[in-house]
């Protein structure tokens, strides 16, 4: 009897629970949430821990950037609870995980729009094109100055500023740009593991292109401007906004960016406590931390996962081959592989 | 400038007056011989064109280069002077104006006007103190043997030769690869107290109460109760061990509830929420627990928790700061032994002394000074350590201090980084002010660690 209101009333709960969590402090529920992973996840789980905190403050939350490959490490053995993403989980962390026998929920929480930048005042550059930007980047056909990307460019050197190549950031662009070609980028780049070093080597240096995460740029638009990309499906020159990543307009540069969760942390009920708490929170979470929110019904699909515990992964096939695609088509229940 | 100018000038001419005279006599020794009785004329020794001459051309050169070389080093000294005044400058600059005390006691915040550094300035004072507790008995004790107790035996020489050797160069070794170390040493310890069942699990500890936790069917967002509100409650069943299995609940049990005065005792009921109705009397819903649900196991650590491995805690970060500072320690220990005069020791044993009593009553107290110099660089070194802790550690989000040996951490360093690279421009001045913060706190420490070394030298003196 009371199963079946339950499974009716699933969805008016979700809606609801955000009302109800917003009680006093509860100093009832103790214990210890461990988190790891990206840094550019980072931000969106510390304001999760920090207002989970607030309500429960006997609850420990923890919360590393080890990055998303060394997170992944410790969370396949068991080490974390939570393992911060900036991209999906890959084959071998997949495998590994496996081994150990570590179940996991695999939750995307916010959009990342990977922005190309140039320098305030730069006239000519305002959009790209996909084949453009590989003439840009790609280390075999390498344009030398900018007059060799575009007819009527300026001869001038291209110099670029780019994110380490450890980082989730730098992988993910060379797998836009690259492909499945297995070539590499350029290496005559100046990287720097801190974004807020190539705002200034971008906005100090003239025929200048550089690229990072769109916190980076809403925090700079008086020093930089961003670059449109010309949509290789519709031909539309777009810009990186909030709107136009949320609707994936802005391709392929939008990325999602998520969370893994230990299926068997998940049966403690601080771990369920906060987890709800950071699904429930994530849009205005991640919109407060300079990303862009998931559509609703991808949250609500993640609430779902959790709760009739639909662990796995939606970005492998079952023969471990790489998915890949919108979040929105990939996250569903159909794709996930155990 | 110019009075320094003028006083060259004095110098030289009195070098002027006081040199040729000298070359001239050991060029006429040369010629003259021992004893300095001329053999040869007169004449041609004191001849001016013969000696004089090129010897003054010489001498102005050399004081010339002298006094380029002075202007130099006044130059260099000034420009690291500067640089640090303008580095300094700037970071007061930028630091002061954010010190606030939220930011000395207020806990990590996404909002920077909110945030504060007070989990990571107690994760510092933590890590450094075990750190300086363990690494300065254990340096000076290796100084001391290197040193003092140098063996007869030809084999055992070489050995400790073999030891100095590599201690000079791990004092060279990037203090990142230490963390690398103290990872697989300390954090893991070389996995030889693995856990079959749980790769983060401790396979000894003292000192931890294990309980189960249930939430009550109010807290459960999954389970419908009607219209009944209840409030949020949570129950701990207390277990005899990490690994045993997990507590049934049932109905007339007893469970703790943590609450403001402590744990205090609570009867529960117990339901299987498919099958039964949950109460519908408001405190009695409160108190009803879902008895097909999993419970949580947490554990409560007291201050002297201990656990093998010692996992990412305090004592594995103050491990591997250790290993990045004894090198330097040592050296420093064994520079301020051998500078203290060696008649002091023969005095000592020729009253009947033993080894030991000259080490404790006479060589140390001498060398204190030195060993407290290198110790403060040292320590300075391990306050200010990034990368070791970043590998062993890798958090950078607590709220609270380190209540035990082995519990998680943050240091400042590592806030102040994460702060730099975020994006928001409040957060890069905030993390002035905690550089700020630091800044203090290593002066602090040196301020203490310079007047112990006063005292001692005015007790010698």
């Amino acid at each position: 009897m009371l199963k079946s209101t339950t499974l009716c009333l699933v969805a008016t709960l979700i809606l609801n629970i955000s009302a109800f969590s917003v009680s006093a402090q509860n100093t009832g529920l103790l214990g210890k949430v461990a988190i790891d992973g990206s840094s550019t996840v980072y931000p969106i789980s510390e304001a999760a821990a920090s207002g989970f905190q607030k309500q429960y403050p006997n609850v420990k939350v923890s919360v590393g950037v080890s990055g998303t490959g060394g997170g992944f490490k410790r969370f396949t053995v068991g080490d974390t609870d939570i393992s911060d993403a900036s991209r999906p989980i890959k084959d071998s962390e997949f495998k590994a995980a496996r081994e150990s026998g570590i179940n996991f929920f695999e939750l995307p929480v916010a959009y990342d729009g990977l922005t190309l930048v140039a320098q305030k005042n730069n006239t000519w550059l305002n959009n790209l094109t996909i084949d453009e930007i590989k003439k840009i980047f790609l280390a075999g056909s390498a344009a030398k100055t900018w007059a060799e990307v575009r007819e009527g460019w300026p001869n001038e050197q291209i110099r670029i500023f780019a994110p380490g190549t450890d980082s989730g950031t730098f992988d993910y662009f060379k797998e836009v740009v690259v492909g499945k070609t297995g070539g590499s980028l350029r290496s005559d780049m100046s990287t720097s593991e801190d974004d807020n070093v190539l705002v200034t080597g971008v906005s100090g240096t003239p025929n200048s292109i550089g690229f990072f995460g769109v916190a980076y740029y809403e925090e700079n638009k008086d020093k930089l401007k961003s670059i449109s990309i010309v949509n290789p499906k519709t031909g539309d020159s777009v810009s990186p906004t909030s709107q136009t990543i949320e609707n994936g307009t802005y391709a392929p540069f939008s990325r999602p960016l998520f969370i893994y969760v230990n299926a068997d942390s998940f049966k403690r009920p601080e771990m369920r406590k906060f987890v709800g708490y950071y699904l429930q929170n994530a849009a205005k979470l991640s919109s407060s931390s300079g990303y862009v929110a998931l559509p609703t019904a991808i949250y609500k699909e993640a609430m779902m996962h959790c709760r009739k515990g639909k662990t796995g992964t939606h970005y492998l096939t079952s023969d471990l081959e790489k998915r890949s695609g919108p979040v929105t088509e990939i996250y569903q229940e159909s794709n996930l592989v155990k | 400038m110019s009075d320094i100018d003028s006083q060259d000038d004095s110098n030289m001419s009195a070098d002027d007056a006081e040199k040729p005279s000298k070359d001239g006599h050991i060029g006429e020794q040369s010629v003259s011989g021992p004893g300095g009785t001329p053999k040869t004329s007169l004449l041609e020794a004191r001849d001016p064109d013969a000696f004089d001459k090129p010897t003054l051309i010489t001498t102005r050169s050399r004081l010339a280069k002298d006094f380029r070389f002075r202007v130099m080093c006044i130059l260099t000294a000034c420009a690291s002077v500067l640089i640090l005044v303008f580095l300094l400058g700037s970071i007061l600059g930028a630091g002061i104006p954010t010190l606030s005390w939220t930011l000395l006691t207020g806990t990590p915040e996404p909002e920077p006007e909110n945030a504060g550094m007070w989990p990571a300035l107690m994760g510092t004072l933590w890590v450094c103190t075990m750190c300086a507790l363990i690494t300065l008995p254990l340096g000076i004790g290796t100084a001391i043997l290197i040193e003092e107790f140098t063996p007869r035996n030809r084999i055992a020489r070489q050995v400790l030769a073999l030891i100095q050797l590599n201690i000079t160069n791990l004092a060279g070794v990037p203090s990142v690869v230490y963390g690398i170390l103290g990872l697989t040493a300390f954090v893991s310890m070389f996995s030889l107290f693995d856990n079959s069942d749980n790769a983060d699990g401790p396979s000894m500890e003292v000192g931890a109460v294990y309980y189960d936790q249930f939430s009550n069917v109010a807290s459960d967002p999954f389970i419908d109760t009607g219209d009944t509100e209840a409030e949020e409650r949570y129950f701990l069943f207390p277990v005899e061990t990490r690994d045993a299995p997990s507590t049934v609940p049932k109905t007339g049990m007893l469970a703790y509830e943590n609450s403001e005065g402590g744990l205090k005792e609570v009867e529960i009921i117990a339901i299987d929420p498919f099958a039964d109705d949950a109460p519908t009397d408001a405190d009695a819903l409160s108190r009803t627990i879902d008895s097909t649900s999993d419970p949580g196991r947490i554990s409560e650590k007291q201050w002297y928790y201990l656990r093998l491995p010692f996992g990412r805690g305090v004592v594995a970060g103050a491990l591997t700061l250790m290993l990045v500072i004894l090198p330097v320690i040592i050296i420093s220990t064994q520079e301020s032994l051998r500078a203290v005069p060696g008649t002091l020791r023969a005095g000592a044993l020729g009253l009947g002394a033993t080894p030991w009593q000259v080490v404790w009553n006479v060589t140390l107290p001498s060398a204190i000074p030195g060993i407290m110099t290198g110790s403060i660089l040292a320590m300075s070194r391990a306050i200010g350590e990034t990368a070791p802790i970043l590998i062993i550690a890798g958090i950078v989000y607590i709220r609270s201090a380190p209540q035990h040996l082995m519990d998680d951490y943050t240091v400042m360093p590592l806030q102040i980084y994460n702060w730099t690279s975020r994006p928001q421009e409040e957060f890069h001045n905030i993390a002035a002010g905690g550089i700020v913060i630091l800044l203090a706190i290593l002066l602090t420490f040196n301020a203490v660690a310079v007047l112990i070394r006063h005292r001692m030298q005015n007790k010698l003196n």
